[in-house]
């Protein structure tokens, strides 16, 4: 593996709330253009891991390197870093107050500091790219799960990150919308866009991830490509967790 | 009950302080004008510190809050405008008056800011820092608008108490329109003057108290 295609790399990533130690060590690499699945039961650390990758959580020890950039190396500008790393949550957290197209454009001018026109034409594109394009001017509240996540991707990937996280996007929206909000992750893969995903959709785990990693208890058990992990997993505990979400 | 219109609503004597009164109105307008965006603005940058990582400013401005929130401001601003000159310094009575309105307003503007704030949800600052906004832009664009929002009818009572409250500037001789319809009753030894007063208080507060509580009613469902 060369080094200079790892665009996120986490080394002795450790995470504790008090007594409760959340992650216990974690190393892991991410190349240019991968999809990796991060699957495993609640309680993991999954989501605790992917909030450490662009610090909204605070690692208790370790690094987290994106490009080359240690996001822990005191005076970085974890702002300039963050708006690399696009985040998609599981309750979208849109801006409430603000329009679809504002949304987007909020960032683009004040982080970016794009020109108003600029920053609506990048909204354009971006509500083009997840299919609501006739929705600019709508307000979240008046739009579906469905909808705001797309928005709420197109919101992340406006800002030309050099990674997505995922935490659990379809997981809040009623079963007849996850297709859609898939189909818009299905496409930015194929733009290649780098991404970790943390979700329960073993389907589309299979389908659309490069790699799959198994966590439980706060480490990674166990990586492999989908075939490996889902159909030949080497450790118990994959196995248990592949054979109880299988049935 | 001629004793009574002769001493409460006396037409004449009311007519011959109108115009005092008036410009009294205009002070109180002025003072209002002044204490209210003071406060506003006081308030929100205390409920800001108040969120502060830093420990000590945390405390200390907390403590200051409960401290000002406690303080009956009538005691505050005679303690200002009386007590501070034997420490040498000598404040205008509108000067006085804004800087104890400031104190005590800010508190109270703070803790509504600081309920409003923690009305949304850990979500949307969490969003808005993923995006690369700093804390203050995140603030200001995605968490205050909303805030200010869901307290609007918290801040707007406020506000209505603030106007009520300029009539303790009466007491460092500040002529707004308490003071102003008090001289008028020590000159024309009639009280007419301050039920004409207390009939202006009326005639302004009244729409907004009105306005107010369908305001809330409207937030409410």
């Amino acid at each position: 593996m060369n080094q200079t295609t790892d665009i996120l790399v986490a080394r002795g990533l450790r995470k504790s709330f008090g007594e409760l130690e959340v992650l216990k060590g974690i190393d892991f690499s991410l190349r240019q253009g991968e999809l990796v699945f991060v699957i495993g039961p609640s309680g993991s650390g999954k989501s605790t891991m992917l909030r450490c990758f662009n610090r909204l959580e605070e690692p208790t020890e370790g690094s987290v390197t994106i490009d080359g950039v240690n996001l822990m190396a005191p005076g970085v500008d974890i702002n300039s870093m963050r708006r690399q790393i696009g985040m998609v949550f599981q309750q979208f957290n849109l801006y409430p107050h603000l329009s679809v197209s504002r949304n987007i454009t909020l960032a683009l001018r004040k982080v970016l500091k794009r020109s108003a026109s600029q920053a609506e034409e990048t909204a354009r594109e971006m509500l083009e790219m997840v299919g609501l394009e006739e929705k600019a001017d709508a307000y979240p509240g008046e739009l579906s799960g469905g909808q705001q996540q797309r928005v709420a991707i197109a919101r992340a990937v406006a800002l030309e990150p050099k990674v997505m996280l995922f935490d659990e996007p379809t997981s809040a929206l009623d079963p007849e919308l996850v297709g859609s909000v898939l189909q818009v992750m299905r496409k930015l893969r194929d733009s290649g866009m780098t991404m970790v995903v943390v979700s329960h959709e073993m389907r589309f785990a299979r389908e659309a991830a490069g790699r799959i990693v198994f966590m439980s208890d706060g480490e990674i058990i166990e990586e492999g490509t989908p075939d490996q992990i889902f159909e030949n997993p080497s450790h118990r505990r994959t196995r248990e967790f592949v054979a109880e979400i299988s049935r | 009950m001629d004793l009574i219109v002769e001493n409460f609503f006396n037409i004449e004597i009311m007519r011959q302080a109108f115009p005092l009164l008036l410009r009294g109105l205009g002070t109180s307008a002025l003072l209002c004008l002044a204490v209210i965006p003071l406060g506003l603005i006081g308030g929100l940058v205390v409920a800001l510190m108040a969120r502060t990582h830093i420990r000590v400013l945390r405390f200390t401005v907390i403590a200051l809050i409960d401290f000002f929130r406690a303080v009956p401001p009538l005691v505050l601003l005679i303690f200002i405008y009386s007590g501070l000159p034997f420490a040498g310094i000598q404040l205008s009575p509108f000067v006085a008056v804004c800087l104890g309105f400031l104190l005590n307003n800010s508190a109270y503007y703070a803790e509504i800011y600081r309920a409003g704030i923690e009305s949304i949800g850990a979500g949307q600052m969490e969003a808005a820092r993923s995006t690369g906004l700093n804390p203050l832009q995140s603030m200001i664009y995605v968490i205050l608008p909303q805030a200010t929002r869901n307290v609007l009818p918290d801040l707007l009572s406020n506000t209505v108490e603030v106007v009520k409250l300029t009539s303790i500037a009466s007491v460092v001789a500040l002529p707004e329109l308490l003071y102003s319809a008090d001289m008028a009753r020590s000159i024309s030894y009639n009280s007419s003057p301050i039920v004409l007063a207390a009939g202006i208080y009326l005639l302004i507060l009244w729409p907004s108290v009105r306005l107010l509580s369908r305001l809330e009613h409207r937030v409410g469902h």
